[in-house]
């Protein structure tokens, strides 16, 4: 069963990749496209909008009046072979969900193959099955199914149909790998494929420079926090002998307090390794200083960033700290560091999207700062809670991105809140489902958010580490701005007067049930995950539901903490987000000459916020110039100057000059020959005559 | 008294006036035969003395030889020399340096 979960969305994947690849030849039998069927591609594609405002709003276009390209042949197929498979996917993770819900799977090791053995490093390819396996199992899979579905009706314009899909199965296909992986070699190839199938998604319009732009700065970006994920499991190497997770927790209190030579210091060799995992977290997981390639990745279509950037690969690094909490647990120092970015990352992310006026980047904030309450729980060592969290968030997340993706079909690619408005009668079935998510996401009592988000704030109280009483101050405070952002976009996107073009409000739709059943379905998520599994998760019984999986039950005593907390600590999260929620009816629905009053006061603060704490340009001015600055030189100078004047080219240009010259003695003439000929026959004779 | 050194004297002379007329003749192809032919007579003079003097008969012989050869070669440069004129229009020596590098 394990097998056919990991491996049905693989084949989709390849089913779905060869009828692109066969479509694609059936499309251009003479292989290249021609230089005219090129252009035309280019102005089915989606375009930039043309207004230049700072924030960068893009449209999705996706009306059937500017698609002339027809589909590509066996879209219908590949489309239903996916989505089949992912579904197929999707109960069996259910299946064995509730298996281990009920106490009555047990967790196990399924080998799958021997993948490569060098010297002392062995590493098997093999399922590791506990519960946090398969809470995560069920998580990917049915957020992906479900996209799956969606993308169906929201991609139906599109001409590239079966290349998406085969996209979209071959990212859940990583994910899941890496979610089963039984040693860090494994993970980092999940971790890795997910990151190669989020750059292609998010570059799969290509023909838009923006959307290859920011698919490369994600690409870039991940790099440089895999980079010390990647000296993280040598360090692990180093110091266990081995990647697997089972030898790794088995020795990890032996290895605790040794010492470990980094960079010429001295150091706790466990808080390095801890800290060098945790930056291949924050990368993927879009942390506080690496967290720039989010928002851009927006740019995919928005499935896209419902599933990868929202629900599934950006919590991959909250996994990854989640699965190895037995050795981050040992390393206090860089549990402190884990919190302080968590709630930095909180905080920022939180101020960021108060101002942001593209609908999906201030989701994308939102699901930034969201990222960042996972972890501040994981710094605390309240990992079921963090664990808890990622998975009412995928649910309310996701249904807020395809609920943004509804909107947007609805106003023909429009992303800009600015030009929303007035949408709640037109659109009404999409309007409920985004308060769902709201609701949820805000923590409105009962439903997921106020289960796990607030349980968050609450183990942050009792944290014990040096960063926890910062992390919960900001935290609380990051609990007031969500809401008011997210009220926000509510309030601007559907309430008040439409801001859009009559001809825009003319054609708004509501979208078809092919994208409204995956609504349902998550916003039932959003609404009920939390009571149903609180108990469960974090609950009394949550060591028993763990087992092994996880720090948790009587190894982790922040869990009993938090019961007995003081009642204005538990009220408090609920407290913010209805002063959160009422600033924002205030704004934007009863005064709405407020917040602009407010921005022209505060004016360096609103383009602080807005331009993201200048921090696009912090890193152009720092790295992005930098290296431009280092190319150039080694162009001009290394290459032009030295390699070409020196090197190859010089030689050869050396060679042709004097050629030249002597070129010019051949002047063709016979006589000039004979002259040269008597000369040499002279001077010949005249030196045997003399030497002889 | 006619000695061996005024024999070499005249050859050497015939020879000097060949290689001139090779390579300070700029008017004509034709000289320039010529002018070979010169040197090939200013040889045989010195083989032709040289017999006489040593009393060895096989000098003259390899005079009739050469004789025989210049006959040749001047036949094959003129044959050239027409077909050069016909594909050319000109045998004068400043036209012909198709050999230019």
């Amino acid at each position: 069963m394990y097998q056919l979960i990991v491996f049905l969305p693989l084949l989709g994947a390849i089913i779905g990749g060869a009828i692109s690849v066969w479509g694609a030849a059936r499309r251009f039998p003479g292989g290249e496209p021609a230089a005219g069927a090129e252009d035309h591609a280019a102005d089915a594609g989606p375009h930039i909008s043309a207004h230049g405002d700072e924030s960068g709003v893009v449209h999705e276009t996706h009306h059937e009046d500017e698609s002339h390209e027809p589909a590509a042949e066996g879209s219908r197929a590949a489309e239903l072979v996916t989505s089949g498979f992912l579904i197929v996917a999707a109960v069996l993770s259910w299946v064995a969900f509730i298996g281990f819900w009920f106490g009555g799977a047990e967790p196990e090791r399924v080998p799958v193959m021997n993948w490569f053995t060098s010297g002392n490093l062995g590493v098997d390819w093999a399922l590791h099955i506990d519960t946090l396996t398969v809470v995560m199992l069920v998580v990917v899979n049915t957020v992906s199914a479900l996209v799956h579905v969606y993308s169906i009706g929201y991609m139906a314009h599109d001409p590239y149909r079966p290349r998406f899909f085969a996209y979209l199965s071959m990212f859940t296909f990583a994910m899941l790998a890496l979610v089963t992986s039984d040693n860090l070699v494994q993970l980092f190839f999940g971790w890795e494929g997910v990151g190669l199938a989020s750059y292609l998604l998010i570059g799969f319009w290509y023909t838009r420079p923006s959307a290859n732009a920011a698919a490369i700065k994600a690409f870039v970006v991940n790099r440089v926090g895999d980079f010390g994920f990647a000296l993280g499991i040598f360090a692990i190497f180093l110091l266990f002998k081995s990647v697997d997770y089972e030898t790794i927790f088995a020795n990890a209190s032996a290895v605790a307090g040794t010492k470990m030579h980094f960079l010429s210091w001295n150091v706790d060799a466990l808080t390095v390794t801890c800290l060098l995992l945790f930056m291949g977290a924050m990368g993927k997981s879009a942390q506080f200083l690496l967290h720039t390639w989010l928002p851009d990745a927006m740019e995919g279509p928005t499935p896209v960033s419902a599933l990868i950037h929202a629900a599934t690969m950006v919590t991959a690094g909250v996994f990854m700290v989640a699965r190895l909490s037995p050795l981050f647990d040992l390393a206090p120092g860089a549990l402190a560091f884990v919190t302080f970015i968590g709630a930095t990352t909180a905080f920022f992310a939180a101020t960021v999207g108060l101002v942001q006026n593209d609908i999906k980047r201030v989701v994308a904030y939102s699901t930034c700062s969201q990222l960042g309450y996972m972890f501040v729980a994981l710094g605390i060592g309240a990992y079921p809670v963090a664990i808890f969290h990622l998975f009412t968030h995928a649910f309310f997340k996701a249904l807020l991105f395809l609920g943004s993706g509804s909107v947007i079909h609805a106003v023909g690619g429009e992303q800009d809140m600015r030009k929303m408005g007035g949408l709640r009668t037109r659109i009404p079935v999409t309007y409920w489902m985004m308060v769902i998510g709201t609701l949820a996401l805000t923590g409105f009592p009962l439903t997921a958010g106020y289960f796990s988000k607030d349980a968050i704030i609450e183990a942050a109280f009792h944290g014990t580490n040096a960063a926890a009483g910062y992390a919960w101050a900001l935290v609380v405070f990051a609990a007031l701005l969500t809401s008011f952002y997210s009220w926000r976009l509510i309030f601007m996107t559907f309430h008040g007067e439409p801001r859009a073009s009559k001809e825009v409000m003319d054609h708004v739709h509501e979208s078809p049930p092919v994208m409204l059943v995956p609504l349902y379905v998550l916003a039932a998520g959003a609404l009920l995950a939390g009571l149903v599994f609180t108990g469960t998760f974090i609950g009394g019984g949550n060591g028993a539901f763990w087992r092994e999986a996880l720090i948790a039950g009587e190894h982790a005593p922040i869990l009993e903490a938090m019961e007995q907390s003081p009642w204005w600590v538990t009220y408090l999260p609920t407290v913010m987000m209805a002063i959160g929620a009422a600033v924002a009816v205030w704004f934007y629905l009863v005064d709405t000459r407020v917040p602009r009053e407010l921005a022209e006061r505060n004016d360096w603060l609103y383009r602080f916020l807005l331009n993201k704490w200048y921090f696009d340009e912090l890193y152009d001015f720092i790295f992005v110039r930098g290296a431009n600055l280092l190319g150039r030189f080694l162009w001009k100078q290394g290459d032009g100057w030295t390699i070409d004047g020196w090197g190859p080219d010089g030689v050869s240009a050396w060679v042709l000059d004097i050629t030249q010259r002597v070129v010019r003695l051949q002047s063709g003439y016979l006589y000039h020959y004979a002259f040269a000929m008597l000369i040499g026959v002279a001077a010949l004779v005249t030196w045997l005559m003399f030497a002889g | 008294m006619i000695g061996l050194s005024h024999y070499l004297t005249v050859a050497a002379i015939l020879f000097t006036i060949g290689i001139f007329g090779i390579f300070i003749n700029r008017k004509n192809v034709i000289v320039i035969l010529m002018s070979i032919e010169l040197i090939l007579l200013a040889v045989n003079i010195n083989l032709v003395a040289f017999s006489a003097f040593l009393g060895d008969l096989v000098g003259q012989v390899f005079a009739l030889f050469v004789l025989t050869v210049a006959a040749a070669e001047a036949s094959i440069g003129l044959a050239i020399l027409v077909v050069f004129y016909r594909n050319r229009g000109s045998i004068a020596v400043e036209d012909i340096n198709v050999m230019r590098g």
